[in-house]
């Protein structure tokens, strides 16, 4: 899937690996989870609510949109989280989906 | 007997941005410690946000033509940091009198106060169009963040949507980035703005700056659509925005392809933290929202609780720092502590002026209410729990919910992850037309802790 966000600058930095849905990927040293998931696909998530995906919407900690997951369950605000080598995210919802509409 | 107060008063402000930075500052000058609080990992706030360790743009490419006011923060701040007790990366989550219940890191601490200073700032404030819900579609101020603090475009091909000067200067940032921005679509008409000039006078520098940004967006052949109304966001749920439909002011349909969407209508403030501390709020008809009832000084109606900054009043990021100055000063004042009575006329004086322009504001770029009557029932107003308009009308038609707190009750508009933030206001909006009432009559969504979410794996340190 192409990718959300577009790299204008900085692009010198270290590269961190971590892992999305078991499949590697590169990010750079500095970037936030959201960043690094979105310069190599479309969203974040899917929303519990209905069909639809979501890739956040605030980018300053205030309307939670960006939740992921790591493996061992825990919930990350992708905006405000910088990734960590060896980072292994999921982005499939470990609960119950609930889909209203659609 | 004021050696004594100095070091065993207790002061603590919440948030590091322009209002909390310059009132930290003035407390030190006092010969105080006080307390500073941030959510953030950096100083600045979000207008003057620092970018990442490691990140190396200039002043001059990250802030532009705010740069030199983001520098002499940053550097007082510097200068500042040894003599304050920093907490950064810690969110203050409720409040009882004289304490603060903070998370840092997942680990919960309480901090005791005997003054407290909230200078929590704003976000974006958000009109809902039919479609916003679909990935690709981000707050203004989230755009800018994206580019500011990361170095990133929020999308291919980004439409800029709503109202406000920040609508163009995030735009031109784009643009001068080297971002591809495919319009400019402005919901207040030009005569609003001509109307409003008197009072934008106030400020001729600024008004000159924010002429300056229009004419980049022009030169650099960016369409500006000005009086638009925006009919939705187009696009399909998994793979997100596609493109934008607004009503030109000439009534004709307008489509622009797009695979992202800037959208914000100035904004509105941080109160939650007031609200919980039982402060006054009050309905500012300028800008048709609530705002904390203080002083001119920054008092609340709460003894010993102060604001300052767009968290109190939105005036933007220059009123902010004068504001911080102005209430660290009323509490100097208020401790019998001396206060200069020239550096008080200054800021007293500057925030007058700073008052003017922001009512010129309100009137060129103003919050468009009347969209929210306007929206299709099938439109979502929570993005959070995908509720619609109609469900929201129908609490009003079907349950007579007139009340804000009682809607969400019915509806859970307001009841989801981002707590109200971004559909509480526009909520109202859709519940006072459906009514047939005034705004203010159907009150606003009461605070309420956590002020954000809490991991539950948070824990408590016993030192």
């Amino acid at each position: 899937m192409n990718a959300r966000f577009v790299r204008l600058a900085e692009q010198g930095r270290p590269v961190v690996r971590l892992k999305v849905d078991g499949e590697p990927i590169e990010a750079l040293q500095g970037d936030t989870l959201m960043v690094a998931l979105l310069t190599h696909g479309p969203a974040l998530r899917q929303s519990e609510f209905d069909p639809g995906s979501r890739a956040g919407f605030c980018l300053m900690g205030a309307c939670q949109d960006c939740w992921v997951w790591t493996r061992g369950g825990e919930r990350l605000r992708a905006c405000s989280n910088e990734v960590r080598e060896g980072l292994d995210i999921i982005t499939r919802q470990p609960e119950a989906i609930w889909p209203l509409r659609g | 007997m004021a050696t004594a107060r100095m070091n065993t008063h207790r002061i603590a402000i919440v948030g590091a941005g322009p209002a909390g930075v310059r009132c930290a500052e003035t407390l030190v000058a006092a010969g105080f410690r006080p307390i500073l609080i941030d959510e953030n990992r950096r100083d600045g706030g979000q207008i003057y946000r620092r970018q990442p360790e490691g990140f190396t743009r200039s002043y001059a490419t990250l802030y532009g033509t705010e740069a030199d006011k983001a520098r002499a923060l940053h550097d007082s701040f510097d200068r500042l940091r040894p003599q304050i007790d920093y907490r950064p990366d810690t969110l203050v989550w409720n409040l009882t009198p004289g304490q603060l219940c903070c998370v840092s890191q997942g680990v919960h601490s309480t901090v005791e106060y005997d003054a407290l200073i909230l200078c929590t700032g704003a976000t974006d404030r958000l009109m809902p169009v039919e479609g916003w819900q679909l990935g690709g579609t981000y707050s203004l101020g989230g755009a800018q963040i994206a580019l500011k603090a990361q170095a990133v475009s929020i999308g291919h091909r980004v439409v800029f949507m709503g109202s406000g000067p920040l609508l163009y200067l995030v735009a031109s940032q784009y643009v001068k980035a080297g971002a591809s921005v495919a319009a400019v679509l402005d919901t207040s008409p030009l005569g609003h703005r001509l109307k409003a000039l008197p009072k934008l006078m106030a400020r001729p520098g600024l008004l000159f700056t924010g002429l300056k940004l229009l004419a980049q967006l022009y030169r650099a052949k960016i369409p500006v659509h000005l009086g638009i109304s925006p009919l939705g966001v187009l696009g399909e749920a998994s793979r997100g925005v596609s493109g934008v439909r607004v009503r030109r002011a000439n009534g004709e349909t307008l489509t622009v392809a797009c695979d992202a969407l800037a959208l914000g209508y100035h904004l509105r403030p941080e109160t939650q933290l007031a609200d919980l501390a039982g402060c006054r709020l009050r309905f500012d008809e300028a800008s048709s929202q609530w705002w904390l009832d203080t002083d001119a000084e920054g008092r609340t109606s709460v003894s010993g609780v102060y604001a300052a900054g767009d968290g109190a009043k939105v005036r933007g990021a220059d009123a902010a720092e004068h504001a911080g100055r102005l209430v660290a000063m009323a509490l100097l004042r208020d401790l019998q502590q001396p206060v200069e009575a020239t550096h008080l006329a200054d800021q007293q004086r500057a925030l007058k002026v700073m008052d003017a322009f922001r009512l010129g504001l309100a009137e060129a770029f103003p919050w468009p209410a009347e969209q929210a009557g306007a929206l299709p029932d099938e439109a979502i107003v929570c993005r959070c729990e995908m509720i619609s308009a109609g469900e929201l009308r129908r609490t009003v038609s079907e349950k007579g919910a007139c009340e804000v707190n009682r809607a969400k009750a019915f509806s859970r508009v307001g009841m989801g992850r981002c707590q109200g933030r971004y559909c509480s206001q526009a909520g109202a909006e859709v519940i006072a037309a459906a009514a047939g009432i005034p705004v203010q009559e159907v009150g606003r969504q009461r605070g309420q802790a956590p002020v954000k979410p809490l991991s539950m794996l948070t824990r408590e340190v016993t030192p």
